[in-house]
């Protein structure tokens, strides 16, 4: 019965839409502060353009500062590999809802 | 016996939906509220505001200066509502957090099983002497947008060319760290522009500020001679106002104003002190991973009204908190473990129309309070091209429209 529930949830956070916080790795949500996540015309970009490989790949650059950047070099430096990964896997996932 | 005192066992025995009430409608409130009906909309969930239109403070020094119209920081609830969300618009009268009720001034009586406070800040009147809230008639404090912004705004329109701005910056901690410095370029660009002859002093009750070095580069920049900035030990604590005369009176002498700015200490807005959730500081302590407060359990507290050790005082930061807040309370009704969060914050500060600046910072729970993560964050580059200068001040701008799309929307 547990393994059961334990699938259900699993199945639940698969097909989690944007809003669905409750189901957002840590950080993730932070990003929408700025982010959109459809494009709306904003000069900054909205995180669904994007797959996750590039979000994990820009994050990176931020962070060693191979990419310019106003303040995403900032933003990057207290996010960790693992925690880069799991919030542009969300994204990912969110956008094609 | 029991069930007779707790609401929550009662409801979960009978399984009606959980109540949230979120008392504020701010960056921080009004998000919160849509947040958790939006990840579980088997909550019931009302938000208790007092005013039909929320006016934003973030980018209300641009209206001071002229570069804005106050209608575009005004904001509705109409969108709140249609996401499912009872909206009142009442003042609180009372909360009584073991019996997880809260009074409104219609005499009604909503009951909760997880409350949210948003209070915002209270301006304090009771801090400097002379500076009540008659005074501010006369000399503005603009430090919640509104009647007060469009006062200020229509002193610096009458002011003679070659008068003095006197405005005075509270001690820490305060809403808004950056916002004096931003409202002294942005009134000093008015100034530059239309009334060259003119000067401004800014009265500080603390010796150092938030991105000090990069408003000071700017100022000796853009606004050579016109800004004289006098720190705690310089004598920039006031120690008192004199409103007839408009004068700011310090440890070392007085100053004279043809327009006035007091921008006073603050504390956690009066309802927080009814609900019983605000420390002897007249701030809130709250746990950092749930936002529940130290001192009264089923109430969660966002916004400027925390103490939330790292994190300043802003709209970004009250955002940042409602999302982690949210996500917690629909955890713990639901009876699962908040997970450890991680927040950001970023303010942009313009100092020019054409020339913003930022400090951003990332944050975590450490030692029961929001810690820095060491080595993130920080300000704008000091010796950054105007080019970058232009893009965060579009960047602030598109920020503005994002954030408030997010909140009311």
């Amino acid at each position: 019965m547990i393994r059961r529930g334990y699938a259900i949830v699993a199945a639940t956070l698969i097909a989690a839409p944007v809003s669905s916080w409750a189901a957002s790795p840590p950080g993730a949500a932070a990003c929408l502060g700025c982010h959109t996540v459809a494009a709306d015309g904003s000069p900054v970009l909205p995180l669904g353009n994007f797959t996750a490989e590039q979000i994990v790949t820009a994050m990176q650059a931020f962070r060693s500062g191979t990419r310019p950047a106003t303040v995403m070099n900032r933003i990057a430096r207290g996010f960790s590999d693992e925690e880069i990964k799991a919030i542009a896997d969300w994204y990912a996932r969110s956008k094609t809802k | 016996m029991l069930a007779a005192f707790g609401m929550p066992t009662a409801r979960a025995a009978t399984k009606a939906a959980p109540r949230v009430v979120v008392i504020g409608g701010g960056f921080g409130g009004a998000s919160c509220a849509r947040l958790i009906k939006s990840a579980d909309r088997g909550i019931a969930v009302t938000l208790v505001e007092a005013n039909p239109t929320y006016i934003a403070c973030p980018l209300s020094n641009a209206v001071l200066a002229g570069l804005r119209p106050l209608e575009q920081q005004k904001f509705g609830y109409d969108r709140v509502r249609a996401d499912g969300i009872e909206v009142v618009h009442r003042k609180v009268t009372a909360v009584d957090a073991r019996q997880r009720t809260v009074r409104l001034d219609d005499g009604k009586q909503l009951s909760y099983d997880r409350l949210v406070v948003a209070p915002g800040v209270d301006l304090r009147f009771d801090a400097i002497p002379g500076y009540t809230e008659a005074a501010a008639e006369v000399m503005p404090h603009a430090w919640k947008a509104g009647e007060q912004t469009l006062l200020l705004r229509r002193q610096l329109e009458a002011m003679k060319d070659g008068g003095v701005v006197v405005m005075s910056a509270p001690a820490n901690p305060f809403r808004c760290p950056p916002g004096p410095y931003e409202r002294a370029s942005l009134i000093a660009h008015y100034l530059k522009t239309r009334k060259p002859r003119s000067k401004l002093i800014l009265l500080d009750a603390k010796d150092a500020f938030s991105k000090q070095k990069l408003f000071e580069a700017a100022w000796h920049e853009l606004y050579p001679g016109l800004i004289e900035w006098v720190g705690l030990s310089s004598g920039g604590n006031v120690t008192r106002v004199e409103p007839d005369t408009r004068t700011f009176v310090t440890e070392f002498g007085s100053h004279r104003a043809d327009v006035g700015n007091v921008i006073p200490p603050q504390r956690a807005a009066a309802v927080a002190a009814l609900a019983g959730v605000a420390d002897q500081t007249g701030w809130c302590p709250v746990d950092p991973v749930t936002f529940e407060s130290k001192l009264q359990p089923g109430v969660h507290l966002i916004g400027d009204a925390i103490i939330a050790g790292g994190m300043p005082k802003s709209a970004f930061s009250a955002n940042s908190q409602a999302r982690v807040c949210a996500t917690a309370v629909v955890d713990l009704l639901r009876e699962r473990t908040p997970a450890t969060p991680k927040l950001i914050n970023t303010c942009y500060s313009l100092v020019a129309p054409d020339y913003g600046i930022s400090i951003a910072g990332v944050y975590q729970p450490a030692n029961g309070l929001l810690t820095d993560v060491p080595g993130a964050g920080g300000v704008s580059q000091l010796d950054a091209p105007k080019s970058v200068r232009a893009q965060e001040a579009v960047y602030a701008e598109a920020w503005f429209k994002t954030i408030t799309q997010g909140v009311f929307g």
